[in-house]
């Protein structure tokens, strides 16, 4: 999987990981993925409806020691 | 007109921590690119005010006010757990140590994306509140303007 950019919001507390993806889910062109880090056990909910509710698609998910890892396909 | 949704929230409490809630479902809102809408009235206000003591021309009963609401989201009250102050500074420690983004902060962030914080005039005439002592950046109106937004909100609410 080819990814575009990597965004590191790790240790960051809702809402910032949704409002961080949003501003850097603009920086990447359709059909690209945005890989996305984050702690706050909440943003897996929130990324799967985030991307779910505009038009994305989250391609894949991990968890590895707390961090959660995102792929987005951006629409 | 946008083809966004909307969210409307009406701030009328003026407690940091209804006022967080209020910020962060802006804030989260305005990330599934909805057009937000923050109608802050009676006690919501104090979340907009300067923190400055100014001296606007103000008759006996609008001092008395104006010096006992809180100036600026940072020096609001606790809805629990207030204790005379040191609530706040609990929350505030607490939060620190969990990243989680302060009021004032909040509402930056909420101006960078663009959310419409609007400050209800009647109740500023009421509480005495002139807009020198509020923040940049705001909009003023009453009523309909809060139902322009909210009639074709898909989030509506009133904290």
């Amino acid at each position: 999987m080819e990814i575009a950019k990597t965004l590191d919001a790790k240790g960051l507390a809702c809402p910032m990981p949704i409002v961080k993806t949003k501003k850097a889910i603009d920086d990447v062109e359709s059909g690209e993925i945005l890989e996305v880090q984050a702690t706050d056990a909440g943003a897996k909910s929130d990324l799967a409806a985030w991307t779910k509710s505009s038009g994305h698609e989250l391609v894949d998910t991990k968890e590895e020691g707390g961090v959660y890892t995102f792929y987005v396909k951006k629409g | 007109m946008s083809e966004n949704k909307k969210t409307n929230i009406i701030l009328f409490s003026g407690e940091y921590d209804k006022a967080m809630a209020a910020y962060i479902i802006a804030n989260g809102a305005a990330a599934y690119d909805h057009d937000v809408t923050i109608f802050h009235t009676f006690w919501g206000l104090n979340a907009l005010r300067k923190d400055e003591k100014l001296r606007p021309q103000k008759s006996f009963m609008e001092k008395i006010f104006g010096k006992m609401m809180p100036h600026g989201a940072k020096n609001l009250p606790l809805s629990k757990m207030n204790f005379a102050g040191i609530g706040p500074k609990m929350i505030k420690s607490v939060m620190k140590k969990h990243n989680a983004m302060p009021v004032e902060d909040l509402i930056d962030m909420a101006k960078e994306q663009d959310v419409t914080l609007l400050a209800c005039t009647m109740t500023m005439d009421l509480l005495g509140i002139k807009q020198e002592e509020l923040m940049d950046g705001l909009e003023y109106g009453g009523v309909a303007a809060y139902i322009a937004e909210g009639e074709d909100g898909a989030v509506n609410l009133f904290i």
